[in-house]
């Protein structure tokens, strides 16, 4: 059987990054495995700009983010296989994959970094009624369909979530002669970055119906009418709000899933608010030596931090296979992180204090919309940190940084939580 | 002098199941289908139960075939190699009260032949079945009871009927039926066609059909039942599948697991107008859901994939209506097939093809062939096999639809085979890319390029389903 170090599922933003980063740190023998027919991942789609800004300083489209860390992969000589399928990994971390000139073949891994991102979520998931016709699309399938097929999906579209991909759709559509006439958002807030709803939805005028949803999908072959009508505050829909659009196309931008069946296969376990697996400080799953990284972790907004996110999982599966990752540190106590109060989860939710680097990078979000608040941290029972920000919001992620030397001062630490705080 | 010895109104399951029995005679057969293939409409949306059969009255049709039906599926899911699993199944009785009900049930189901029925306590039930609802109070089981794929099962029958030289017409929708002679003229959207023999197999139209024919009038309702179906994660919720008490308007909302290892909720019962208002709704999914529950705990429904509705052909008396009609000879009724027609199609065909052989004296045919093989499915090789498999044709080695895990090569299959596929849903029925979690996300332009490569007019051309359901309005 094959052998290598590190096997990287997904040569997408995080896949790549990560394996730079081990190569980086010294790991030599890495395997990236990538199911289409490209590296780069969904970012090859994304030929719109703004990615970059803050590992590069400079606003780059998806294509061109990716081809920065696709030089260096190719730089560094890191082995990758196109349009290979990984069909399962077995606990003990062997690898099945199959293409279409090698067949069905295995690879033993001494570590594996999860990087397979995550999918949309469908119609049905939402359970929303009407018929099934064509022209129902999720956001991301129409992306591709214009920007890699060449195909225009439709030409009078009604937008159902405001998710960034939705929002850069509802710009996309526009400028490639379609009609938008609505963008409708269930919650009370939108689920995109502000700057996303300002250069898609304002800019072309197009109207942002929060509190919205799709209650009826007419048309048998192609569709004809979609119905939206306000919800309530429990985000169900108000009767006599219906208001019904003719179109020829649905567009759903209703949330991403993490793509986690490979890792719940091999007994990763999974944190239920995020989708994506549990990890400690080296983004470290519960199995040893498999780490998961970018949007298979929890979802990201900006490819920035998926790609230095993935940089950790990196260096921690390169820690790991030279062996230095546990060297003399059996006995770290783990601190579990909880979130609370508007919090709706952290990444990692553990840290052995022991292991960790000099600073460490708590991601999380929060569940909607806070004004003028604190986020804090508090050590047990202590608050010993405190940061004033005058809007916190469910589209975009927050992070905190925590030092290894805080936690030197707290040898008996058990729980870190992360609130949110009206109060100083 | 005429056409066609039997046209036969219908590819769903039942007209393809006369047209496969009727194949083994020495006729010249044609099947008449509205839609862009077969298995479009009835056929396509329904429970996928093989129903032991303790629920049809005793001394009808329906408990005869039904019966007939759930003893034939095995060796027919062999002979054409369509998924079929005997899993059992328990209906469930949640009070004291209802008791008499659920004995009523067994009474009807050993009158009616079924084998194996019994009744069993809470114990015994949640034993079998440790989700069943806390409030079970007795439930009666029912090991012959069965789940099929619906679709494989009627593409299975009419691709042997067409290889045994059964000829099929899609996009041909009949529009007036008169007495010819001996026979009948059909006028249908695609031009007229005579036949000896006419086989009325249309679904929620059946009663249309019969009344250009017959003074005697039939009527029938569609009835629509929505559905939810859940992720194979939650596929092994229950093992059986698990039905209330029956009431008046059929077996109510049940819970199952299919052959492809998803969970199914549904139907609901919603007497309607439209026969092609195939459209959920608001109330309908959240009474699935709901009813669902009452008789299965801890049901994950955030694990909802896809919903759906069907409708069943409601005849007034609930009762299969299947021979000759007595004032038009030559005109053979296959209507009224609602629950369990599934089930009972093998029967029906058996049944239609009796009728229509003996009126046409029809004789043997001596080379028909009565096994068909399948959309190879590669999941089921050994590693071994699957490389000498690839190796052979590449194609079985790219993935396509990631969810379920389906290769090039099995798409290309359902396109090229015997009354292949021609649309996204023909291979999503023939090999279940795009019905996996992520619903076509991923997959649909892969599967689109695949398509267009076989089919002319290109990507631009590819439908959902056929007629206007075009899945992009133009190249950029």
């Amino acid at each position: 059987m094959e052998k290598y170090d590190i096997v990287i599922i997904g040569g997408g933003p995080a896949g790549l990054a990560a394996a730079i980063a081990a190569k980086n740190d010294g790991a030599d023998s890495i395997l990236i495995l990538e199911r289409d027919r490209e590296l780069g991942g969904i970012l090859n789609q994304c030929i719109h700009n703004g990615f970059g800004l803050h590992t590069f300083s400079e606003e780059l489209t998806g294509p061109e983010y990716a081809q920065r860390f696709i030089d260096q992969v190719k730089a560094l000589g890191i082995p990758y296989l196109l349009n290979t399928m990984v069909m399962d990994i077995s606990p003990d971390k062997c690898v099945t994959a199959m293409n279409k000139t090698r067949g069905m073949f295995t690879i033993q891994a001494k570590a594996i970094i999860l990087a397979m991102g995550c999918r949309e979520r469908a119609r049905g998931a939402l359970n929303i009624p009407g018929y099934r016709p064509a022209g129902i699309f999720s956001a991301g399938t129409a992306q591709r369909l214009v920007n890699m097929e060449g195909y225009l999906p439709g030409r009078n579209v009604v937008i159902l979530g405001s998710g960034d991909i939705g929002l850069i759709m509802a710009r996309r559509m526009t400028l490639e002669g379609a009609k938008v006439q609505v963008v409708a958002e269930l919650m009370p807030y939108s689920g995109g970055l502000k700057r996303n709803i300002v250069q898609c939805l304002d800019d072309f005028h197009i109207p942002l119906k929060l509190s919205h949803t799709v209650v009826d999908i007419r048309g048998k072959e192609r569709v004809e009418q979609v119905t939206l009508a306000q919800v309530d505050t429990n985000g169900r829909p108000i009767l006599g709000t219906e208001e019904t659009y003719d179109c020829d196309t649905l567009l759903l931008s209703v949330g991403l899933i993490p793509e986690n069946e490979l890792s719940a296969g091999m007994g990763v376990l999974m944190n239920p608010v995020t989708a994506g697996p549990k990890v400690n400080e080296s983004l470290e799953t519960n199995i040893e030596g498999v780490f998961a990284c970018g949007n298979v972790l929890h979802v990201h907004d900006l490819v920035d931090f998926v790609s230095q996110e993935a940089a950790m999982a990196g260096k921690s599966a390169a820690a790991y296979v030279r062996g230095t990752h546990r060297q003399g540190q059996e006995n770290s106590k783990p601190v579990s992180i909880k979130a609370q109060q508007g919090v709706r989860y952290t990444v990692p939710d553990t840290i052995r204090p022991a292991y960790m680097q000099d600073k460490l990078t708590v991601r999380f979000r929060v569940g909607s919309v806070f004004k003028n608040c604190y986020v804090s941290v508090y050590f047990d029972q202590e608050r010993v940190m405190q940061k004033k920000r005058p809007v916190l919001a469910p589209g975009e992620m927050e992070s905190f940084t925590i030092t290894r030397q805080q936690l030197q001062k707290y040898p008996d630490l058990g729980t870190i939580t992360f609130r949110i705080e009206q109060d100083a | 002098m005429f056409d066609y010895d039997v046209v036969i109104i219908g590819a769903g399951v039942s007209g393809s199941a006369c047209a496969r029995e009727l194949s083994r005679c020495q006729a010249k057969i044609c099947v008449l289908e509205k839609e862009e293939d077969v298995c479009c409409q009835t056929s396509k949306a329904n429970s996928g139960i093989v129903h032991a059969g303790f629920d049809a009255t005793p001394g009808s049709l329906m408990a005869k075939l039904n019966v007939r039906g759930n003893q034939m599926m095995e060796s027919l899911s062999k002979e054409l190699d369509f998924p079929y699993r005997q899993t059992g199944a328990l209906v469930v009785c949640r009070n004291m009260e209802d008791m008499p009900n659920l004995q009523a049930l067994y009474e009807r189901g050993m009158a009616n032949g079924v084998e194996g029925l019994c009744i069993l306590t809470k114990e015994q039930a949640h034993a079998l079945e440790p989700n069943l609802t806390d409030d079970v109070y007795a439930a009666l089981y029912a090991p012959t009871s069965g789940i099929v794929c619906p679709f494989g099962l009627n593409i299975a029958l009419a691709e042997n009927a067409f290889v045994n030289g059964v000829e099929f017409r899609f996009y041909t929708e009949v529009l007036d039926i008169q007495k010819q002679g001996q026979g009948f003229l059909l006028h249908t959207s695609k031009g007229d066609y005579t036949a000896a023999c006419v086989v009325n197999a249309a679904g929620v139209y059946a009663d249309v059909f019969h009344n250009m024919v017959s003074s005697h009038k039939i009527h029938i309702t569609p009835r629509r039942g929505d559905y939810c179906l859940l992720d194979k994660s939650a596929g092994k919720h229950v093992a059986r599948t698990i039905f209330s008490l029956p009431n008046r308007y059929g077996k109510g909302v049940l819970v199952t697991p299919t052959v492809h290892g998803n969970l199914l909720l549904g139907p609901t019962a919603v007497d309607i107008d439209d026969r092609e208002g195939t459209n959920t709704t608001r109330e309908g999914l959240d009474m699935v859901l709901q009813k669902a529950g009452e008789n299965v705990k801890d049901l994950p429904l955030k694990q909802v994939i896809t919903s759906f509705a069907g409708l069943r052909a409601h005849e007034d008396g609930h009762e299969f209506i299947i021979g000759e009609v007595p004032d038009a000879e030559g005109f053979v009724d296959c209507a009224g097939i609602e629950s369990p027609g599934l089930t009972s199609c093998p029967a029906i065909g058996e049944m239609v093809a009796g009728i229509v052989q003996k009126k046409l004296g029809l004789f043997p045919k001596e080379d028909f062939s009565g096994t068909r093989k399948g959309i190879l499915d590669p999941k089921t090789l050994s590693m071994e096999e699957r490389n000498a498999l690839i190796q052979q044709n590449p194609a079985y080695g790219n993935i396509v639809c990631r969810c379920e895990m389906i290769t090039e090569g099995e798409i290309l299959d359902a396109i090229s085979r015997p009354l292949g596929a021609k649309s996204l849903d023909g291979v999503k029925r023939r090999t279940r890319a795009g019905m996996g979690r992520c619903q076509s996300g991923f997959c649909s332009p892969r599967t689109m390029e695949i398509l267009a490569r076989s089919l002319p007019g290109g990507m631009g051309e590819i439908t959902k389903s056929g007629k206007a359901s075009g899945i992009v309005a133009g190249k950029k």
